[in-house]
This record gives structure tokens, sequence and C-alpha cells, in this order.
């Protein structure tokens, strides 16, 4: 990442509010449901909510990691954006260029522009063809014929990902975990694509060959200039790869930030709660439990999310507005975007009082009481403010409880 | 559990324990003693040494970490432990609270597990049977062991799923498998792991196909557990993580051997084995600041059947040359003791180590 963050970081600070550059992922409220059948008829009787309104950019150059449980739908993006599932709803533009219904010959020429990754490099390479056949798919599908011939272009793309050339005739099961992965990594950049999705590029693959390919996928994004969107649920990868980190639960975005403002002060609950679930490898730290939140219970049904914000329901903030209103991803710091009706670490007083002045009138909807229009706004924030606080709280210490009572 | 016990248990372990090899001091808590363990499967393509001749003891109450790739054999050693390995050669000798369990009576050995040894396995969705309620399952565990009826045995298994924090357990002692998540089934599996109170719990990779929040509750509940019975706990897994946070002593395994063995203190802190090193590197740390770059091992695990000659881990060591006379290569090195209880199977002297331990590795991580 050396190159690409001192590289990348400065013009991307640049053009963070306002986005001068056109980005070259743009995605906006995408919906994926899943539909579940039932019957002689085959009626519908419900939907796997996988993906439920996604809205975000991918800037070019840059890494955008995501992170989510099992179940969060994030796997589902990845295939939503590369096309390999038809959205529901919502809008995906590639390069100012609409491609959310493209049919399938339509979609062949940006396969060109964008690519997969695949988690397993045992299932995602064709067994009966050499490593010479799969690599080179690409230029047959394309009808591209490459400067210097496709042998030889296999060659170069085996020896940039750090395969021996020589072995061009030979077949996936002759080589290990790792090996096979660069086989799917080059087959990806075959075509020089502009955007790369990885889905959990490196969680099937042991600590030390995961650190060779975290290192290949870096270099080539220097030598390429490729951005990547990388799917993966394990935080210190992603905190490794990203520079932008979006974290997902239940099939939306609950926080979108820089991957340094998300570690150091992640502001939705639920990141929180995951960065501090994440085992340290420092025995020092063994049993430290005082410092680490346990979410209680497993992540609800996509099929049946819960109402309002759909981590209320582990949540040890959550009140009464949490059950009943959504909340909406906000803007809370610069390139800092949460959902989440009481965020953490908010830095300055400003932003926080009108998350929870709109809290507070959105309470007050909902408990059917008027707010006066011309109140005065700190006057809603200091009293809501006060209301959150104590209940806030309370939560913590409940969750407290429960985790003596589990001692 | 009993003083009876540990009197029992102390000289003989002591009389079985190679002088290098045992931890000084700790012989009288020592409930397992491996020694020279080696597992090995014929197969049609040659002989695979999956476990070479591993040593190490687990003290009550205590948990050893033991860590490594895929292939390296932690798991082929706990099962060899549990004696489930029927076609493979065992050899060597498994202490268990006074009793050599490689040259027992099977039968004596199946009565063993599941009462004074348990298991908790990887994937629970396919160590739990789908066609059986959970109920019936830990009932049965705790049947085979307890001449109890099916009420008395039902009203533990109820107790056990409360236990391990699984909510309306009375309710969902009647569930399948399948009605369960995974972080439930892994529960599960745990109640009916300690449905009998065993003096030793092996976990092979018991979080892995977990979530991280889902991993964080497990592993507290093996913890508390393992505090409110005082079982000797043996952890399997590849994460580093996992470990540190677990683990009062370290195993690192490597080509079927161990490579380095201590306290995880020492192994984290001191590291005395350049695969440790390379495990350490290839780690990106989330506690630390980010680095530029991970440092990975080169090249990949070797094949079990034509493990290296020398060391295993020279072909990928990059501090191979600096032993003279091409030593790696031609010697297979001993686990020798490079501090109290911190053992190393490496051909560089602790000086050569220890300076590129402080000079070369650590200011890198």
């Amino acid at each position: 990442m050396s190159e690409t963050t001192d590289v990348t970081t400065p013009d991307q600070t640049a053009n963070k509010p306002g986005s001068s550059a056109e980005p070259l992922l743009r995605v906006d409220n995408l919906v994926k449901h899943f539909p579940i059948k039932k019957g002689l008829l085959q009626r519908q009787v419900g939907a796997v909510k996988a993906v439920d309104g996604l809205s975000f950019e991918v800037r070019p150059g840059e890494t955008l990691g995501v992170v989510g449980e099992s179940g969060c739908g994030k796997s589902t993006m990845g295939r939503l954006i590369t096309r390999l599932l038809e959205p529901t709803g919502g809008k995906v533009e590639f390069e100012g260029h609409d491609i959310t219904h493209l049919n399938v010959g339509k979609m062949r020429p940006l396969r060109r522009d964008v690519q997969m990754i695949f988690q397993d490099p045992y299932s995602s390479l064709n067994p009966r063809h050499t490593i010479g056949t799969i690599v080179s798919a690409p230029f047959r599908l394309q009808g591209v014929q490459p400067e210097g011939g496709v042998k030889k272009t296999v060659q170069e793309l085996l020896a940039l990902v750090g395969l021996n050339p020589e072995h061009y005739n030979r077949y996936p099961h002759e080589f290990s975990g790792g090996q096979r992965q660069r086989i799917g990594i080059a087959r990806a950049l075959a075509l020089k694509p502009k955007l790369v999705v990885a889905d959990e590029p490196v969680s099937a693959l042991d600590v030390s060959i995961q650190a060779q390919v975290v290192n290949l996928l870096d270099d080539l994004q220097d030598e390429l200039g490729l951005t990547y969107v990388i799917i993966a649920h394990d935080l210190s990868v992603i905190r490794h790869v990203s520079d932008r980190i979006a974290v997902m639960y239940l099939g939306k975005i609950v926080e979108l930030a820089d991957r340094k403002d998300l570690y150091t002060k992640p502001m939705h609950p639920y990141t929180k709660a995951l960065l501090s679930a994440v085992p340290v490898p420092d025995p020092a730290r063994r049993g430290a439990k005082n410092d680490r939140i346990l979410l209680r219970g497993d992540v609800p049904s996509p099929i049946s999310p819960p109402s309002g914000c759909r981590f209320h329901t582990r949540c040890w903030k959550a009140t009464e507005i949490c059950t009943t209103k959504e909340p909406p991803l906000l803007q809370l710091g610069t390139g800092h975007q949460v959902a989440c009706h009481h965020p953490e670490n908010a830095d300055d007083q400003a932003p926080q009082d009108t998350v929870l002045l709109t809290a507070a009138v959105a309470a007050a909807e909902v408990a059917g009481v008027e707010v006066p229009a011309d109140k005065e706004p700190a006057a809603a924030a200091d009293s809501s403010a006060a209301a959150a606080a104590p209940a806030a709280s309370e939560g913590a210490k409940t969750s407290k409880s429960d985790e003596d009572g589990a001692e | 559990m009993s003083d009876l016990d540990k009197k029992q248990s102390a000289p003989e372990s002591a009389a079985v324990s190679e002088p290098t090899a045992l931890v000084p001091g700790t012989a009288e808590e020592t409930f397992l003693s491996v020694r020279d363990l080696k597992i090995h499967f014929d197969t049609d393509d040659g002989l695979v040494k999956s476990v070479d001749g591993v040593s190490f003891d687990v003290r009550r109450g205590k948990t050893l970490g033991i860590v490594g790739e895929s292939g390296s054999g932690k798991s082929v050693t706990s099962l060899g432990i549990m004696g489930l390995h029927q076609k493979a050669k065992v050899s060597g000798e498994v202490w268990l609270d006074g009793e050599n369990l490689v040259t027992a009576d099977p039968d004596h050995v199946r009565r063993l597990r599941g009462r004074k040894m348990a298991m908790i396995f990887q994937d629970p969705l396919s160590a739990l049977h789908p066609y059986y309620t959970v109920g019936a399952q830990i009932t049965e565990a705790y049947r085979v062991h307890h001449p109890v009826g099916k009420k008395e045995a039902k009203a533990r298994a109820v107790e056990m799923l409360d236990r391990v924090g699984i909510p309306e357990p009375a309710k969902r002692f009647s569930s399948y498998p399948h009605e369960f998540s995974g972080g439930m089934r892994q529960r599960a599996m745990i109640a009916m792991s300690l449905v009998n109170n065993p003096e030793l719990l092996i976990a092979d990779e018991p979080t892995t196909a977990l979530d991280v929040t889902v991993q964080a509750q497990i592993l507290d509940l093996i913890r508390d557990l393992q505090k409110e019975f005082g079982s000797a706990v043996i952890m399997i897994t590849h994460d580093l993580g996992v470990v540190a946070e677990m683990a009062d002593d370290l195993l690192v395994m490597y080509g079927g051997r161990c490579v380095e063995r201590g306290s995880a203190e020492k192994v984290f802190y001191e590291p005395q084995h350049p695969y440790t090193w390379g495990l350490l590197g290839s780690m990106p740390r989330i506690d630390r600041e980010e680095t530029d770059r991970l440092i990975p091992v080169k090249g990949s695990p070797p094949s079990l059947i034509n493990v290296p000659d020398g060391c295993a881990f020279n072909p990928r060591c990059p501090y191979a040359d600096v032993p003279k006379d091409n030593l790696t290569r031609t010697v297979r090195p001993e686990l020798r003791e490079v501090g109290s209880g911190h053992f190393s199977a490496c051909h560089m002297s602790q000086e050569e180590r220890t300076r590129i331990w402080t000079e070369e590795i650590a200011p890198k991580l």
C-alpha cells in the first residue's frame, strides 16, 4: 500500500467533499431481494433482502474495503456491481454509464473494465483446463489479439503475479492454494481492467500465503493503477488494504469512512463492537474483557429484518427511536458517513447536535408530540442530548450486567 | 481433579519425560504429556509423516495453543491424542493423567473419550448428526458414561444448554441442528463436549467458521467454562490473535514438527524461530500503527511426503545460510531449550537469533 497511499491520498483528500473527479463507480440505492417461493404454484411468499439500499462511490485508484458478518450482503453487493446478478432496484453507474439493467450482450464490452477475483481458488478454476487456457480465456472471449501473441502475454501475466511462466501447460490441481489464487488474479488482470472486485481474496489462504497475496494486490495496484473493491470479513486485512471502508449490516451500509477515521474513532456502535471483537495478537492483553463489547445473539434473518435501525436488537445504546425510525446514512465528519441515531465519537459538537435534534424531532413525531417549529434549536438539542445520555448509559449498564451474569 | 489423581500422575509423567524436554517445576500440575508422538499414514503416494516427533505438556486449568498452517499436523495431533486414528501408524507416548493412551486397549480409550477428554470440532454442522435433535445427541453423550435414566439425562442436557448460553434451553432441546445458527450450533457442540465434565478439552479451530462477534462470545464461553471446571485445554488454531487471547503456552508446528514451544509471552515477545517470525510478520496487526507492507514467508508449506532434509523450514527460511556447513539442509535441528521452558528447533545460535529478532524483525512489525 506504500506507494498507493502516498500517491492517492492527497488528491483524494483534495476532492473528497464535492468530489470534483468523476467517480469510477457510483451506486445509488441498490437493492437485491431474492424471492422465496413456496407451494405447487411457486408463489412468492417473501424475499431475502440481501442488499437493501446501498449508496456509495468508488473513486479511481482507491481501494474500497467492505466488511461485515456473514449474511450481511457484502458478496451479493460484489456480484451486483460486477453485474453477475440483476439488481432488483436502484442504479449502478460505471464511468457515468448506467449499467443497472444491461443485458449479457451489452454488458460484454464492459467486462473488460470490470473484473472479479473469487474467494475459493479451488472452485473458481476449471480443473480440466490448463492454466494457459484459463488465463487466456478473457482474450478469447473478448476477441482481443494482444501484441506479441496470446501465449507471450499470458506468460508475462504469470510472471507478473509471481508464477513460473513455464507452468503454462499445467493444470490447477498441480498448484497450491496460494498459487491458484495468483492464477485467478492473473486471469482477472488479463484485459487490464479499471475496476477489480475481489470477494474474500485471501480468506481461504494460510497466514503466510495471505501476506504474499495481499502484497501482490498492493504491487499490482501501484503498477497498473487499479481500483479495487475488496470484500472481506477480516478486519485486520481490510485495514491493511483499504483507503476507505464500508461496514455493512443486514444489507445496509452502517458506516463509511476513511481507514484511519474508522479504526481510530468508529461512530457506529456496530463498528465499535466489531473492532473490539477482533482478537489482538498480544498475550499481554489476554483476558482484557473490560474493553470488549460483547454483542448478544446472532445477526437477525434478512428475510424479516428488524424495524427501524436493523442493529437495534443487538445494540446496547438502542432507544425507543431506534426501533421505529430507520437512521439515514449521514455525513458526520469529513468523508465519514454513519447511519445511527446515537453515534459514538462525534468529535465536534455541531454535527452531533444536528443528529440529536433530528432524532429528537423524530422521536417527538413518533410520540405524537408537536415540536414547536420556533423553539430554539439549541435548547431542543440540549434536552434531547440529556434525554439520550441516560438512556445510553442505562443500555451500557444492562449489557455490562449481562456480561457479569455470563461469568 | 482430586489430590489423589495429581499424586498418581506426577511420578509417572516425570518418569517418562525426556529430561531435556520437560518444563522444569511444572511436572506436578501436568495433566497430559505427549512424548515423541509420531503419526504416519501409509498412502499410495508414499508415507505421509503428518506428525513427526512432537512432545509437549498440558497443565490442569491451563491452555496450550497449537498454531501452524494447514497441513502442519495440528489437527492430526489432536485426533491422535483422542485415539481417533484407525489406519495410522501411531508411535510415541501420550500420557493422560498417568495412563499411556498409545499402548492402551482401544476399548479403554473409548471409555475415556467424552468423560476424561473431549473435543470441540471446527465445523459443528458436520460434527452434529442432522437426523437427531440436539438434545438427543447431548443426552446420548451423557448416558454413555453415566448410568442414569432418560429424565435425569435430559435435565442434565438442558442444564448444559443453559450453561453455554442457549436461550430457552428446554425448548431448544428438541430442535434439530439445522434449526440453529452457526454460533448456536457451536454452543451446542460445546455443551455436548462438556456434559461429562472432561478434564481435557481439545478445541480444534472452534471459531474459524464463525464471525468475529460470535467468535468473541465463544472464546469467552470456553474461558469461563475452563475457569469453572479447571480443565486443561488444547486450542488448535491458525489465528495468532485467538491464541494470544486464550493460550498460556504455545506450540508452533511446521511440517509435522514442533519448531518452537514456550509460554505465550516468550513466543510472542522473544520468538526464537524464523518460522514464528514469518507468522508474526505475515499478519496485519489491528493493534499497531499501520505498516506499509506485510512481510510474508516466501514459498509454500512442504508436502508431508517429501519433507525437506534437515530443517523442514529451510527452503523458505531467509536465514538458512547463517549456520555453517550447510547444516540446515542436512541435519534435522533438535528442539533445544533457549530459556526457561522455551524451546526452539533451529540451527542458528541463540545469539544470532536474538540479534536477528531484535535488530531485523521486531522493528518492522
